[in-house]
């Protein structure tokens, strides 16, 4: 019997040889056009090294106590920031998930629910805050609002998933019984969806947390507003010590979710 | 016991009154927590510039209409910047992604005294900076540009990518790589052929749905001053132009959807 | 041929999985393994070809020892093909890679990587897939085929790496009983006719003692039966598993039993109607 000598791999994923080559090709002028429309100023890059080196000085010995006063406004505005956006955000994503879950919510209000969540989804946080800032002025009131406007698009999309998911032969045991409305979501629908619901809240918290030390470089308050204001005085010790306290305070709250969640679950 | 006697009868309750009780004392904290941290927050707050809010959303609402699509001419070429800086950096953020991702994997990381706990921390650290924060470090020490944004990018992505990358190597079935090591394969032959196929898709999907978020990102990182489109937002925020930003978050928008549209297919297609 | 001499396994958790264990596998030669889970049977083979490093004793293939300290454990694998439970092949790859990756050890890294084998492993993968029955699934995913034809592939990718000995941890395990019978005979007939020797761990007693040469009963890591099958009566199945009424078993192995050679007696008698 003979038997082919050689064999080569079938290709992965595009079967056709002249489709495949010139998508190769076209992903190689992308990169090569898109890399030389880079322009690196390496005279300036030669000049930042020596702030880079000040900068990794600053992260090493951070400075806390010189700005002790700012840091500490900048932190209470980003945690309580975080804690007020992410209760009213989870209290308007509830109704808003329920409405935009299509196995339980009539046409008009699915519409309207998804319509939100995609607005919300669109825009980068910052975009909203610049927005917010020019409706309500500065400070953290706009960034509570541009938080929880963002924590509506998140939680509800995920909690309209996870309804859409459920087990669809419980909910109709339930209404089998002769339950209404509420009392189907109440036993059918809730104890399904409840663990994952809390997992995501307090993924979110995190996120807000993250998040609320960014937005202050558009003025909605939070220690992003510290940050920003020490980079410009070239305060490298300070901002050192800010990105720290951000780290730590992210790995802790990351520590405390997942331990909670170990819990509930 | 949920079930107890009362007046010689059993009684039926969801739960133990210790456990009914301390559930109330949670959700009463957090209530607690919660008003004592709005009043916290809004000590400095001017409630004169919030009430008249509706007033000033309407003033917003007709500076920016009509739009000034003449602007647009001026978007192509940031716009590109925009794309480019979402790309490159995402592809540079993976260069250095995998890697940390292989030492932070408990299954494969060749030492767990000190480059797992390092791998991990790089991840932690990434993760816990937002590419705009990178962005204002980076542009005070590169300088202003696409070089800073891209970077930018490419450090926020690293943990993104990381973090879910080591979780997908920490899933793989052990059973494969024990068959692929028994036949007497290196362990870099191992790592080809035993956990490379199985995290192949993991990571392209990780990869482009990265790609999705650091394109909305990059619409943002010129507002510092690390290039795209933000520095035309940035100009023109300045200046009051109103009619222009709304040309920008157009922009913004349908570069945002048609990026979400390009990930969902090219990750159906990975699977 | 395989000389085993006093292994024994103490693992980290202080678990005492083999106690001296100690045998000879002849050329051609096919041993069963039978015991409890738990008995060490797992750990055993795989003490063998080193994927787990025996506290104490020593291993022999072919009069060289393959135990010793830290001697190329590369070299050490490959001349020993496994076929595994679960099949364990490469889900996402081909089946021809899966069977090429039987030559890894004997490839550089860059060969292996752009899957430039030499031809004369590429000729020997195709003749093993079509020994197993499997030419025309070359090119197809691993998880695109069925039980029987994956365990197949596994089969074909432990004989690419031309062994000195096959190491075969519960090839039947996810099975349905027909395949199990097919995927046995085909492992026997294999051994036959390439003279290897062969241990095979199996829970399936009956089917062990359908197609094997010799049986091996361990029990809490020691040797407690060591004979051909047909003495593997009740009281040395009661040594090695414990009190259990086992007449019961084989009565349905009987059944079982005459039940395929009903059904060999009817293909040959329609082959022979046929002619």
């Amino acid at each position: 019997m003979s038997v082919p000598r050689r064999w080569r791999r079938p290709p992965l994923l595009i079967a056709n040889p002249v489709l495949r080559y010139s998508v190769y090709g076209g992903v190689l002028v992308y990169l090569v056009l898109a890399i030389s429309s880079v322009e690196v100023n390496w005279t300036r890059i030669y000049e930042g090294l020596d702030r880079g080196l000040r900068f990794i000085e600053g992260f090493l010995v951070p400075d806390f106590t010189t700005r002790s006063r700012d840091i500490w406004l900048g932190m209470v505005e980003s945690l309580t920031m975080t804690v007020t956006s992410t209760v009213a955000g989870i209290l308007i994503s509830i109704p808003v998930g329920i409405g935009a879950a299509r196995n339980i919510a009539p046409m008009p209000v699915y519409a309207v629910c998804r319509a939100l969540i995609a607005v919300s989804r669109s825009f980068q946080e910052i975009i909203i805050a610049i927005l917010f800032v020019a409706m309500f002025g500065f400070g953290p009131l706009a960034g509570f609002l541009t938080l929880s406007f963002a924590t509506i698009g998140f939680l509800s999309k995920l909690l309209a998933e996870d309804i859409e998911e459920i087990d669809e032969s419980q909910a109709e045991a339930i209404r089998a019984t002769g339950a209404g409305w509420w009392q189907v979501i109440n036993y059918g629908v809730q104890p399904q969806v409840m663990p994952r619901l809390l997992g995501l809240s307090l993924y979110r918290l995190d996120i807000n947390f993250r998040e609320s030390a960014v937005i202050g470089i558009v003025g909605a308050g939070g220690i992003g507003a510290t940050l920003n204001t020490s980079m410009d005085r070239y305060d490298y010790d300070t901002a050192g010590a800010i990105l720290i306290l951000i780290i730590v305070i992210v790995m802790l709250s990351e520590y405390g979710s997942s331990q909670l969640r170990k819990r509930v679950q | 016991m949920p079930v107890s006697i009362r007046d010689g009868r059993p009684v039926w309750q969801r739960r133990t009154p210790a456990r009914q009780w301390a559930i109330w004392a949670a959700w009463l904290a957090l209530v607690v927590l919660t008003v004592y941290c709005w009043q916290v927050m809004n000590r400095g707050t001017i409630w004169a510039f919030v009430e008249d809010a509706p007033q000033q959303a309407a003033d917003l609402l007709s500076r920016s209409w009509p739009p000034a699509w003449h602007y647009l001419d001026r978007l192509w070429w940031p716009l590109w910047d925009t794309v480019n800086i979402a790309t490159l950096g995402t592809l540079l953020g993976i260069v250095f992604a995998v890697p940390v991702a292989f030492l932070a994997a408990s299954n494969t990381s060749p030492s767990t005294a000190i480059l797992r706990p390092l791998a991990l921390f790089i991840i932690v650290a990434s993760r816990s900076i937002n590419s705009l924060i990178w962005a204002l470090l980076l542009v005070a020490i590169i300088g202003p540009g696409l070089l800073a944004g891209i970077m930018a990018i490419a450090l926020r992505s690293i943990g993104f990518i990381g973090k879910l990358l080591y979780e997908a190597i920490e899933e793989i079935d052990p059973a494969q790589v024990e068959a692929v090591s028994a036949t007497g394969a290196s362990r870099l032959q191992v790592m080809d052929y035993a956990v490379v196929p199985q995290i192949l898709p993991a990571f392209s999907g990780i990869s482009v749905f990265r790609w999705d978020i650091n394109i909305r990102e990059s619409t943002i990182l010129g507002l510092v001053g690390a290039g795209g489109i933000g520095v035309q937002l940035e100009s023109s925020l300045a200046r009051l132009a109103w009619s222009e930003v709304t040309v920008i978050f157009a922009v913004i928008l349908v570069t945002v959807i048609v990026s979400e549209w390009v990930s969902a297919k090219v990750r159906q297609a990975f699977i | 041929m395989l000389r085993v001499e006093g292994l024994t396994k103490r693992y980290k958790a202080g678990d005492h999985a083999l106690k001296g264990v100690s045998f000879t596998v002849e050329p051609g030669q096919v041993v069963g393994l039978i015991g409890p889970s738990g008995a060490g049977k797992s750990t055993l083979i795989r003490c063998v070809n080193r994927l787990v490093d025996p506290t104490a004793g020593k291993v022999f293939l072919n009069d060289a020892e393959i135990t010793s300290g830290a001697g190329d454990l590369r070299r050490v694998r490959r001349r020993i093909g496994m076929i595994f439970q679960e099949y364990a092949l490469v889900e996402r790859l081909t089946v021809m890679e899966n069977v090429l990756s039987g030559r890894l050890g004997y490839v550089s890294f860059w060969r292996s990587f752009f899957r430039r084998f030499p031809a004369g492993d590429i000729e020997q993968a195709f003749r093993l897939l079509d020994r197993v029955g499997l030419t025309e699934h070359a090119d197809k995913r691993a998880d695109a085929l069925s039980g029987g034809q994956r365990q197949r592939v596994g089969i074909a990718r432990a004989l690419e790496q031309n062994p000195e000995l096959l190491l075969i941890d519960e090839p039947t395990a996810s099975l349905d009983p027909k395949t199990s019978r097919q995927i046995m005979r085909l492992i026997v007939e294999i051994c036959r006719e390439s003279n290897l020797p062969a241990i095979i761990n199996i829970h399936d007693v009956a089917l062990a003692q359908m197609f094997v040469d010799r049986i091996i009963g361990l029990r809490a890591g020691e040797v407690v039966f060591d004979d051909v099958p047909s003495r593997l009566d009740n009281a040395a199945l009661t040594a090695i598993y414990g009190e259990e009424d086992w007449a019961a078993m084989r009565k349905t192995a009987e059944d079982d039993a005459e039940d395929d050679a009903e059904a060999t007696q009817a293909r040959i008698e329609r082959m022979a109607g046929l002619v």
